[in-house]
This record gives structure tokens, C-alpha cells and sequence, in this order.
């Protein structure tokens, strides 16, 4: 196994994870100061409380769903919720199928109608249009859009001073409509004080999400605000679209004009009515003349029909001042309209703040009992070492919740229930590769290495079990969180979060530090406490051949009278292919005499091992084939 | 008993002790098969308890309860649903629920107000839940889809990683093995099964694959160049890998044992019902089990897979025969099949191949 001599640098690379934990911590806490940064990781509603509510969207007609319906249907749910006024709800698609919608605390009945919904879209002619601010009773008869107002002054009460103080009345004046432009039917005195009382140009009003009757008016704003309309009843169904497309405009004489328009082609049923709309709207004046696109409560669209054409054979075509852009975006609006999409509500889940906080509280203690267990348990078996695996353990605890709580911060990261779970199933799991590293290094000392030695050797054999077992683990959880729905993906992606940090601190901290203790006193001489003793392991007590030209003792004295043997353990390693084989057998035996005999402990044991505790390379591979060291 | 548990852990390591679980895979295979069969048997006979996500139907949650008085509950859900036999179960300490069939609209609001009146807490305490039929359908066949997904994954990473099918084959029915006893316990316990146990069931996937991978990582270890020696068998060495594993293998368990059985007891006796509870059941039976099939199960079946390999076939008639022949034999090789993988001690020479070699 021909290594480079790469001088392992244990001290800088635990002084790189400090930092980079400080940074963590200071990048979290000045974010907290001076941005939105909280402290502690969001919770998701399982935890917080609140309404979840998962939907699946199916089309009637057995159209395909597309990753583009969804993202629409989403569009028009965050539309939808957003003007309930409910604020921080989530939105999510999961799995390319469902639509998750998360609305913390205990929403409304209405709102909870919105979500469930289908989005609508229709086709309503327009009796009136307007600035989108809202006028005053007073001057409604000057409001420009002389086509509406008339008609609405005719069909309202006679003094329009009572329609603003008393409740408008809702009932038509007439019996029947005579056609759907009908303004004395359907502008009823309370419609009229409605849009008048309309502000376009409020955001709230420009989100639509409100449902309404198709045989009645409604009044609606465009998305951008800068209009408001007053709508006759619903003409066509957005299911009559067949498809709609846009493009670059054909002229007369079937050369591109190079204005940008959209293609509507109806179906057999949407055309015969779109022609009866065309025909009547053709004998009526600006604004009656146009008829409204309107998508959930928002008009998308509101053009007039060019005058002289009646159009009968379902394909329309809506020219203006299109962008590539703003053509496309309508004609995806028209197709999504045109899928009859309802949601089926898979799950709805209501979860009270105080069931969800009992959880979490006992969740906690539960990972803390855990977590005592854990480490009494590898006290006893690891002893002293054991302190490196509590150490391991709290860093890879602070390491989790840093990187949990900026995720929340930047990411909109929420941690649920089966996140939490995650998390302390991850104790076990990281508390393995400790283990597994332990045993390893406590192998090697059964062979009757050194300690340095046998932390270097059972690392790099560990570290490949670590990495493979971390890697299937890992591609459990991303198999898990791409492929699971629910609350499978907070636990998945917390345990491929945890298994990304346990690789993080087993090779940034355990290791290192290992190879720092090494050098201590306590540890290097396998003190009976330090679960290192190589005496207690059964390390050989005879010197051995140990193949690759290596001879070992690899046991520290027995016996106290022998001081010097630990010194001589060390060069018996050492000795070959070690770069401080100048000495002889003889003399390194009466240095480490000496050594010992002038009490001074450090230098006996240690002073010939620096280059070998840094090198494994100095350990695997000999640099010749010599065979001395075979000293006693 | 740390000590002793050492001192076990040295004997296992240098071979002083050995327990020939290669050897004895007959009966490691015989309890495996009848564990399985029992399971398979508890699958059919009381089944798996689907909960409200699968079966779908409404839940009312009535938070802080004065009493967990259950037959209140279901008494009042009876007093305006005669045939309806609801669910009642605990949840946290001072939370009941309350599971029935799917319910209208005004139905629920009744059944609401009913039971916020028979345990004397405002109506707002008394939060109701829907869960449509096919939510949990859509959990499980996604469940399922990830399974397939992951399993085609593992076995291409661990042939690629131990290069060699036999051993992901082998992962693989350790695997099976382990989902399918977890399954039955779970059939056999009773509880509900609710997304949450599916994750459980899903995480054993990682964990028994993980398990299995530390012990195959010794077992390749030994075995490399085992076809250079004449000394033992696959088997012998694959064995002593069991051995020399067998102490990590306690340690991780336990420990990864500890913090889930932690979930459990919180989860079972404080809690009840719940996310908590659920996985840690599922976990708690899976990693249990996984420790047994990557010792037991996983090490002998990969051992029966590789000894059919020609090569190897031949490789153990001639050590075998060796053994036979030579009579008083070497030094450990003349011990028992199974037991002679001690690690070579001092003072045997192992041959010119094993001098080093003088490098240039």
C-alpha cells in the first residue's frame, strides 16, 4: 500500500472545524440581529399547529398532468389563499402529483373552500369598465364608461344617494334576461355600488381566489390593477377551450405580420357558442363589445372582437400588444383553464399547537434519555475514549442544529415530527462510526501496534467502512426524500443531513483528536482507564514477526521494574522504514534507560515517535526490507 | 463486566475463542425460514391495522380532556351514529382521538360539537381531521416505488463496492429478511399502521443494509488473497470475520438501539399514539433484527453463494484435503473446521511468499 507522505496535520484540522462552526453560530446569530434569522429552527405545522391539506388535482376529461398544470394550479391556489389573508402558508408540490398546502394556525371554513376548489376559468361578456380606483356614489354618473353606467343609472333606484347608505338590494329588476349583456338584468343596484366601491389598484383585490355564481355578474380587477370590469353571467366554460397556443401572427395573404398573438380553438360545443356571443356582441357598443377571460376572479384578458366578425368555426385569435412572453403566459392561462382540474382532497389534517408541542417536548426528551444511554453505554466500553465519542456526538450536535436553523432561515427549512425522529434515530447512527472506528484502532492494538500507529492503520481501514456504510445510508435518504411523500421527507432529509455531518465529524474531529490524544501521556501509554490499554486488548506480549518486514512487541511493560520496555516497544516499530533509524539497537535502548531513569516521562516514550504518529506511510510501508528491531 | 466483554472482545479478535457461525448456517437458515414463515403467517392471519390514512374517515382530536375517559367518546359518537363503531385512542397526555368513518360535513360538525359538550371543553378544542382513502395508497405505492428504486441502487453500489454480486445478493436477502419479520411484529402487535410506520419501515431498508455492510467490509478484508494460501478455507476465514466483527456488531446495535428504544417507551407509554411511536416500533424491530441477519443470515448466505464458485470449490477440496493428509497437521490448521482461523501467532513460518519483498 504505497502512500504518499502526507504529514497528517490533526491540530489544524480541528482548529478549520472550530472556525467553521463560530462561523456558523456568527453567521446565524448577526442574521438574527439584522435579518430574519431566528434562533431556533422553524417548525413545520405538525409541530406548530395548523392545517394541512393535501390535494391532488385530477382532470375530468382524462387529460394528462403536467409538472406546467401543477405549477399552475399552485399559482392559482397561492392566488387563492393569499387573498384570504392568510399569512405564511406553503404551497408545495410533492411528488409531481400532490399539492401540499400548509396553513399554519386554525383557518377559516372559507378559506379552507378556496384551497379546495377548482380553479375556474370562463368567458363572461363586459357591460362596463372602469379606472381601477373607486368612485364615489356622487360622480358614478361621470365614471367613463358610458356604455355601463347608463344603462346601470336605468336599472338603479332613483335617488343613488340610498344606494350607498342602505343595503343595495340584490334582486334584477327584470324578470328574465334577454341576453347575457343584459345590463338592466344583471347590474343590480347592489353589483353597481360593488364595483363602484372596487379598488383595483389594492393588492389584495388583485389576487382574486374569489369564487362566483355564473348566472350572476361579477365584478373583477385585472392582475396588474389597472382596470376594473363589470362582468355579464358566464358564457362559456374554460372546458370549451380545446387549446390554445400563441405565436407570431399570419396576415391575409399568409405572411407574418410579426405581432405576437394567442389561438384559441374551441371545441364543437365552445364554437356554436362563442358564435352566438360573437354575433350579439357584434351589435353592441365599446365597452359591451368585449368579452372577459377571467381565471378564478381575475380578468386575464378582456379583448373586443374586431368589427364585422362573427366568428364560427371555434378558432379565435387575439391579436394586441403582445410580448413572446406575456402571449405565451396567456395561452398557458387558457390551456390550464381549459382542464377541467378539481382537487380531491387526499388528507386534511388539523394539528393543535399544544398536541404538537407535547411532541416535540417529549420527542426531546426522549433523543436526551437517548443520548444519556448512549453515553453511559460508551463510557463503560470505551472508558476515557468514550469522552471522544460524547465530544463527537455534541459537535455533531451543534454542527446539526446550525446548519437546521440557517436552512430555516434561508432555505424555509421546517422541522416536523418526523424530522425530530430522524434526528435521534441519527444518534445511533452516528455514534456508530465511532464505533466502528474504535474497534478498529482497537484491533490494530491486538496486533500489537503502537497506539499512533494502530489510530493511523485503523483509520484508514475504518474510514472505508465509514464511507461505504454512510454511502448507502445516504442514498437511502435521497431515495427516500425524492420518492416519498408526507412526512417521509423531513425524517429522510434529516437523516441524509445527519449522515453528511457524522461523515463531516468523524473525519474533521474524531480522527484528529484521536491522533492529538495519541500524543498525551494518558492515552499513548494505554492507561488502563484510557480503554486504549493494549493489556487489557490481549496485545501480544511477545515480540513477532509481523510480515512486511515489520517486527512488533507492541506492549508497554508489564512489569514496573521494566520501565524501560515501553521505551524499546517504540523503536521495535519504529525502527523500520522509520527515518529516525539512525541509532543502534544498543544505543536507543540506553537512551530510553536513561530517559526513563530521569523520570522525565514525555521523552521516553514519545521523543523518537513524531515522525511516525503523523505518517502512516512510515508504519504501512517499509522502506527496506531490514528485519532488525528483532531486539529481544 | 466491561473487563470480561474486553477480554471476550480479544478472544474473538485473535480466534482464542471462535463460534462457528459459518459453519452452522443450517440452523441460522432453519430459524431465519421459520421467523419468516411465522411473520408471513401474522401478515395473513390478523394482517396489518391500517390507520385513517389508509382506510380513510374522519378524526376529531379533542385536546386537553379532563378525563381519558374512551368510552365517553365512543358513546357520544354512537348517540348520533348507532352502526358506527369509532376508534378511540390516546394521544400525548391530555389529548384524545377519536377515528371514524367518513363522515358529511354537518355530520362532522355535529359529531364536534357533541363531543365538546360531553367532555366540558369549548367547541375550538375539538379540532376534525379528513383523510381521503387513496392518501394512503398514494403513501404506500410511492413507499413501494422508492423501495424498488433503492434496492436496484444498493445492489449496483455494493457490487460495484465489494465487486462482487454474491455479496449485494446476499445484503439483499438479509434485507428482505429483516423488512418481512418487522412487518409481522408490527402485524402482530397490532398498532396502526399510519405513514410514520411505512418511514420506519423504510429506514430499516438503510440501516440493515448498513449493518451489513461493516460485517462484509471484514469479511473482504480476510478473504482477500484467500485463494494464495492453503491454509483455510473461505469459509474459516469468513467466519473469523464474523468473530472479529461480532463485538462492533453488539456495540453498534445497542447503541443505535438505546436512542430509538428511548422514542419507544416515550412514545408507547407517555404519549400513545403518534408519529413517535410509530417509528420507533418499526426501528426498534428492523435495526434488532438487521444486527441478527448481518451476523447470521447475510455472512453464511454469502459464504454458500461463493463457495459454488469453481475457484473457490476447488480452493477448499484442497485445503481440506491438505488437512486430511497431513494429519498432525500445522500448528492451528489441524483444530476443527471453523475453529483453525486463528490469527497466525508468532513463530510459524508462513513461507518465502510472505518476506518482504526488497524494493527498489
Amino acid at each position: 500500500m504505497a502512500q504518499p507522505t502526507r504529514r497528517e496535520r490533526p491540530v489544524r484540522t480541528l482548529v478549520t472545524l472550530g472556525v467553521l462552526i463560530v462561523a456558523l453560530f456568527g453567521a446565524l446569530i448577526s442574521g438574527s440581529h439584522w435579518s430574519t434569522a431566528t434562533l431556533t429552527p422553524k417548525l413545520a405545522l405538525d409541530l406548530e399547529g395548523g392545517t394541512q391539506i393535501i390535494l391532488t388535482p385530477v382532470a375530468e376529461n382524462q387529460a394528462a398532468i403536467t409538472d406546467a398544470t401543477i405549477t399552475q394550479a399552485i399559482d392559482v391556489i397561492r392566488q387563492r389563499v393569499d387573498s384570504s389573508g392568510v399569512a405564511e402558508a406553503e404551497i408545495t408540490s410533492q411528488g409531481g402529483r400532490n399539492i401540499v398546502v400548509a396553513l399554519p394556525g386554525t383557518p377559516s371554513e372559507e378559506t379552507l373552500n378556496l384551497v379546495r376548489t377548482s380553479a375556474q376559468m370562463e368567458f363572461r361578456p363586459v357591460l362596463g369598465i372602469s379606472a381601477p380606483t373607486p368612485t364615489d356614489t356622487s360622480t358614478a354618473t361621470a365614471t367613463p364608461t358610458d356604455a355601463a353606467t347608463p344603462a346601470a343609472d336605468a336599472a338603479a333606484t332613483p335617488t343613488p344617494s340610498a344606494t350607498a347608505t342602505a343595503a343595495p338590494s340584490d334582486t334584477p329588476t327584470k324578470a328574465a334576461p334577454d341576453n347575457p349583456s343584459d345590463t338592466a338584468y344583471y347590474i343590480t343596484p347592489k353589483v353597481e355600488a360593488d364595483f363602484l366601491a372596487l379598488d383595483c389598484t389594492n393588492k389584495a383585490n388583485q389576487t382574486g381566489g374569489k369564487l362566483s355564481a355564473a348566472d350572476k355578474a361579477l365584478v373583477a380587477c385585472d392582475p396588474t390593477g389597472s382596470a376594473k370590469y363589470l362582468l355579464g353571467p358566464v358564457e362559456i366554460q374554460g372546458k370549451e377551450i380545446s387549446s390554445a397556443s400563441s405565436g407570431l401572427g399570419v396576415g391575409a395573404n399568409g405572411t407574418s405580420t410579426g405581432k405576437w398573438v394567442v389561438n384559441i380553438q374551441f371545441t364543437g360545443t365552445g364554437g356554436s357558442e362563442f358564435r352566438v356571443t360573437t354575433t350579439r356582441l357584434q351589435g353592441l357598443t365599446s365597452p359591451q363589445n368585449q368579452f372577459a377571460m377571467v381565471l378564478d376572479g381575475l380578468v386575464i384578458s378582456a379583448p373586443s372582437l374586431a368589427p364585422g366578425v362573427i366568428i364560427t368555426d371555434g378558432k379565435a385569435e387575439i391579436s394586441g400588444s403582445f410580448t413572446r412572453l406575456t402571449a405565451a403566459t396567456l395561452a398557458n392561462q387558457l390551456n390550464f383553464g381549459a382542464l377541467p382540474l378539481t382537487f380531491t382532497v387526499q388528507s386534511e389534517q388539523t394539528i393543535s399547537a399544544s398536541l404538537g408541542s407535547e411532541q416535540l417536548e417529549k420527542g426531546i426528551i426522549a433523543g436526551l434519555i437517548g443520548l444519556l444511554l448512549v453515553v453511559v453505554y460508551s463510557l463503560l466500553q470505551y472508558r476515557t475514549l468514550g469522552l471522544v465519542t460524547v465530544a463527537s456526538l455534541v459537535i455533531a450536535g451543534l454542527i446539526t442544529y446550525g446548519v437546521i436553523t440557517v436552512l430555516s432561515w434561508t432555505q424555509g427549512y421546517r422541522l416536523s415530527l418526523p424530522g425530530v425522529t430522524g434526528l435521534i434515530v441519527a444518534i445511533g447512527i452516528t455514534a456508530d462510526s465511532f464505533i466502528v472506528y474504535f474497534e478498529r484502532v482497537r484491533d490494530e492494538l491486538r496486533e500489537g501496534r503502537t497506539l499512533p500507529a494502530a489510530i493511523e492503520k485503523g483509520w484508514e481501514r475504518a474510514r472505508r467502512t465509514i464511507l461505504a456504510s454512510d454511502a448507502v445510508n445516504f442514498l437511502a435518504a435521497v431515495v427516500l426524500y425524492f420518492l416519498a411523500v408526507g412526512g417521509v421527507r423531513g425524517f429522510a432529509f434529516t437523516l441524509g443531513l445527519t449522515t453528511i455531518i457524522d461523515l463531516v465529524v468523524v473525519f474533521c474531529f474524531t480522527h484528529p483528536m484521536l491522533a492529538v490524544l495519541a500524543k498525551t501521556e494518558f492515552f499513548g501509554h494505554g492507561h488502563p482507564a484510557s480503554g486504549l490499554d493494549p493489556r487489557r486488548l490481549g496485545a501480544p506480549q511477545t515480540p513477532r514477526y509481523a510480515g512486511r518486514g515489520r517486527i512488533v512487541t507492541g506492549q508497554p511493560a508489564v512489569a514496573p521494574d521494566r520501565l524501560a520496555v515501553p521505551g524499546e516497544k517504540v523503536p521495535a516499530v519504529a525502527t523500520v522504514g522509520s527515518p529516525s533509524g539512525h541509532q543502534t539497537i544498543a544505543e536507543r535502548r540506553a537512551a530510553a534507560r536513561a530517559a526513563a531513569a530521569s523520570s522525565a516521562p514525555p521523552a521516553e516514550g514519545t521523543e523518537p515517535l513524531p515522525p511516525d504518529t503523523t505518517s502512516t506511510a512510515a508504519e504501512a510501508e517499509p522502506t527496506s526490507g531490514r528485519t532488525e528491531g528483532n531486539e529481544l | 463486566m466491561a473487563v470480561g466483554f474486553a477480554q471476550w472482545g480479544n478472544d474473538l479478535y485473535t480466534g482464542r475463542r471462535s463460534y462457528d457461525i459459518v459453519g452452522r448456517k443450517r440452523l441460522w437458515f432453519t430459524i431465519s425460514f421459520t421467523l419468516v414463515a411465522i411473520c408471513a403467517i401474522l401478515l395473513v392471519k390478523p394482517g396489518l391495522n391500517p390507520g385513517i390514512e389508509f382506510r380513510g374517515g374522519s378524526e376529531f382530536v379533542i385536546s386537553g380532556v379532563p378525563t381519558n375517559d374512551q368510552k365517553l367518546a365512543a358513546d357520544t359518537v354512537a348517540s348520533f351514529a348507532p352502526e358506527e363503531i369509532p376508534r378511540v385512542s390516546t394521544v400525548g397526555t391530555s389529548s384524545l382521538r377519536i377515528q371514524t368513518a367518513t363522515l358529511s360535513n354537518t355530520e362532522v360538525e355535529k359529531a364536534a360539537a357533541a363531543l365538546a359538550v360531553a367532555y366540558d371543553v369549548p367547541v375550538t378544542q375539538v379540532t376534525s381531521n379528513f383523510v381521503g382513502p387513496s392518501w394512503g395508497q398514494d403513501v404506500s405505492s410511492k413507499a413501494i416505488r422508492g423501495l424498488i428504486v433503492f434496492l436496484v441502487l444498493v445492489t449496483l453500489v455494493l457490487t460495484i463496492y465489494f465487486r462482487n454480486w454474491r455479496m449485494a445478493v446476499a445484503a439483499l436477502l438479509a434485507l428482505f429478511h429483516d423488512l418481512i419479520i418487522t412487518v409481522g411484529i408490527y402485524a402482530a402487535v397490532g398498532w396502526e399502521v399510519t405513514p410514520a410506520t411505512v418511514i420506519g419501515f423504510l429506514t430499516i431498508l438503510g440501516y440493515s443494509i448498513y449493518d451489513t455492510v461493516v460485517v462484509f467490509d471484514k469479511v473482504r478484508e480476510n478473504t482477500t488473497g484467500v485463494l494464495d494460501q492453503s491454509r483455510f478455507t473461505y469459509a474459516e476465514k469468513a467466519n473469523l470475520a464474523v468473530n472479529q466483527t461480532l463485538v462492533r456488531s453488539i456495540n453498534t446495535s445497542v447503541v443505535a438501539l438505546l436512542p430509538v428504544s428511548g422514542i419507544l417507551f416515550i412514545g408507547a407509554f407517555v404519549l400513545g399514539a403518534g408519529t413517535l411511536r410509530d417509528i420507533a416500533l418499526a426501528l426498534f424491530v428492523g435495526m434488532a433484527i438487521g444486527a441478527f441477519s448481518s451476523i447470521f443470515l447475510a455472512t453464511p448466505f454469502e459464504v454458500l453463494l461463493r463457495e459454488r464458485e469453481p475457484k473457490l470449490h476447488e480452493h477448499t477440496a484442497k485445503v481440506l484435503a491438505n488437512r486430511a493428509k497431513d494429519g498432525s497437521g500445522e500448528q492451528v490448521g489441524a483444530a476443527a473446521v471453523g475453529r483453525a482461523t486463528a490469527q497466525l501467532r508468532p513463530g510459524s513460518h508462513q513461507g518465502n511468499a510472505a518476506q518482504p519483498r526488497r524494493r527498489k
